[in-house]
């Protein structure tokens, strides 16, 4: 399995990168390498094998419904790129309003 | 006698304890170290000497009130800068958070500070700990103690080299496929990846989320287990903790090993192994059994496929979590865009390394529609194969024994532009990480003056186990004493 640089390119945009030439070259190079390495899996008889996402096993955890300290506005914003008035600032998404 | 800044945490302990020196005096000590040995490790990206010097202080007051303290009080630490640290940047080593401060300590952190341990600063490590040697840090890499042309390991190689060489008397690192093991191996120091879910993982900013855990790194097993005491047991904050008891992992540091059942996987020591390095492993497993343990030769066949597995599912779960640095709420924001989507990629672009886009890349490419099957769901089968060899093989044996790493510390730019061969590095360490399961890094000789790391892999939730080992290997032996001069 090969991905083409045309493949790649979709994927850059699908990851929200946006990469020069040069780099979405090497990275179609490095990637490719690395898939190679995945074909062994292909070849495994996984039939009837559940897979594992976590090593232990999870469960939905509840608790009371009672309110806690936690982050001020302020501290939340603290670290915003661009704020107003107690919100982040994000470019315009709907058009015409 | 020694200078305070090569002493272990556990004879730094008991000096404070019986006021032979103050918290003050170590941290100063430590200070003048990092000031004349950091221009040639470069482990630190933001030293915090200010408030260490503040900690120290407190500790040594409230030894004077007669306040009940614990061990690691007036300890000095160095966090790997992938742990949030409220007030304190908190880079990943990465551009995206190069302007990062939290407002909230991780729970590991929180509960050191508590302890009353002494935060010398936070230390290097590859971009969102991806990477084996540090070099994918956006700050540059560190150097290895015993060799600064070296690296240091990775990820946490800011870690190793910092307490290896005498920047720090412990460290907190982060594994998620070896990056508390693999540095320790390099550094001549010891690591241990706890069981998954022993420690919190609140406030260690996800790579990896199914794999990643914080554990120590320091200079002999029984700080290990003084550290393990303080980060482990269970955080509400944290869903994947386990509510299990923490025994005093210390108890667990005595010299006994008989009757002590030991695997030998044969897998780790097969082909792009060192055979310099096999032998050194050979050799600390003859002494075990010299010791009272009994060992033969095993089988972990799944093994082959652990390494593409791997490379499946820490990309997938990376390219999720860091799904969450889009120049919005916090980090960098591109200064020219277009549009939201063209803020988001930009900003990326700008903020990531290459190897970074690379893991993202592959894990959205893993996860997209069509090729879930043939990719991910498939690796997370082949991690229940990995969880079953290892369920079979702690049937029959205490402990598993392997190299850390298959080679000794690599040159820095010898593996950089060839990031595939950085990651078969990584092929000793992987399956601890996939099947949970915790595993210790322990000096266990040297090759042309540069350390080697001896791996000891446990059944889950038995660190006490490891350390019972390591420990006897490391009071029978001396690797530990030795310091680099640096």
């Amino acid at each position: 399995m090969k991905l083409s640089l045309e493949e790649i390119r979709k994927v850059a945009l699908l990851s929200r990168l946006e990469l020069e030439e040069a780099e979405l070259e090497r990275q179609t190079k490095n990637i490719n390498d690395l898939l190679a390495r995945f074909e062994a899996l292909q070849a495994l008889d996984v039939t009837g094998i559940e897979p594992t996402s976590h090593s232990i096993p999870l469960f939905n955890v509840m608790r009371e419904d009672e309110t806690t300290p936690s982050l001020s506005r302020e501290e939340t914003l603290s670290n915003a790129p661009e704020q107003l008035d107690g919100y982040f600032i994000v470019p315009r998404i709907v058009e015409g309003i | 006698m020694a200078a305070l800044y090569n002493l272990t945490a556990h004879e730094l302990s008991a000096m404070l304890s019986r006021q032979e020196i103050s918290a003050r005096e170590l941290t100063e000590s430590v200070i003048a170290r990092i000031e004349a040995v950091e221009p040639k490790v470069r482990a630190y990206l933001t030293p915090t000497h200010d408030l260490a010097r503040q900690q120290a202080a407190e500790v040594d007051e409230r030894r004077a009130r007669g306040d009940s303290l614990s061990p690691l009080a007036g300890i000095p630490l160095a966090l790997k800068d992938i742990l949030c640290t409220r007030g304190i940047r908190t880079t990943c080593a990465s551009k995206i958070l190069h302007n990062f401060v939290p407002p909230y300590d991780a729970t590991v952190v929180s509960r050191l500070r508590e302890a009353g341990a002494v935060c010398m600063g936070k230390v290097n490590l590859d971009e969102f700990a991806m990477g084996s040697s540090t070099e994918n840090s956006a700050f540059g890499p560190s150097g290895n103690p015993w060799d600064v042309e070296r690296v240091p390991g990775g990820s946490s190689g800011g870690s190793s080299a910092a307490v290896a060489a005498g920047e720090a008397i412990i460290a907190i690192g982060t594994d998620t496929g070896g990056s508390i093991r693999q540095p320790a191996s390099f550094c001549g120091i010891v690591g241990l990846k706890p069981t998954y879910g022993r420690v919190s993982r609140y406030g260690l900013v996800a790579y990896a989320s199914s794999l990643d855990q914080a554990g120590p790194m320091t200079r002999t097993v029984l700080d290990a287990a003084m550290v393990m005491n303080v980060i482990s047991g269970k955080d509400p904050r944290d869903s994947t903790s386990v509510d299990l008891p923490v025994p005093d992992f210390t108890q667990a540091c005595r010299p006994d090993v008989h009757g002590v059942r030991i695997g030998v996987p044969k897998e780790f020591f097969a082909q792009g192994v060192d055979t310099a390095v096999a032998q050194c492993v050979r050799e600390a497993i003859e002494t075990l059994c010299e010791l009272g343990a009994t060992a033969e030769e095993c089988s972990l066949p799944s093994i082959e496929y652990c390494l593409a597995a791997y490379y499946i599912i820490a990309p997938a779960e990376a390219s999720s979590n860091l799904a969450r640095y889009d120049g919005v709420k916090y980090g960098h924001r591109s200064r020219e865009w277009a549009g939201h989507i063209g803020l988001m990629e930009k900003t990326r672009a700008e903020g990531f390394g290459a190897e970074v886009k690379q893991r993202i890349m592959i894990g959205t490419y893993a996860l997209s529609a069509g090729y879930y099957d043939a990719f991910y769901k498939r690796a997370q089968q082949v991690r229940t194969l990995i969880r079953r060899d290892f369920d079979r093989a702690f049937s029959q044996y205490d402990v598993l024994l392997t190299p850390t790493a298959p080679t000794t510390a690599f040159r820095i730019g010898e593996k950089a532009d060839d990031p595939l061969a950085m990651k078969l590095a990584d092929v000793c360490t992987l399956p601890a990480n996939m099947a949970g399961i915790p595993g210790l890094s322990l000096p266990c000789g040297f090759i042309e003056g540069l350390p080697v790391g001896l791996q000891i892999y446990g059944k889950p939730y038995d660190e006490e186990t490891l350390l019972r080992v390591a420990y006897t290997y490391e009071q029978a032996t001396d690797w530990h004493t030795r310091r680099p001069a640096l």
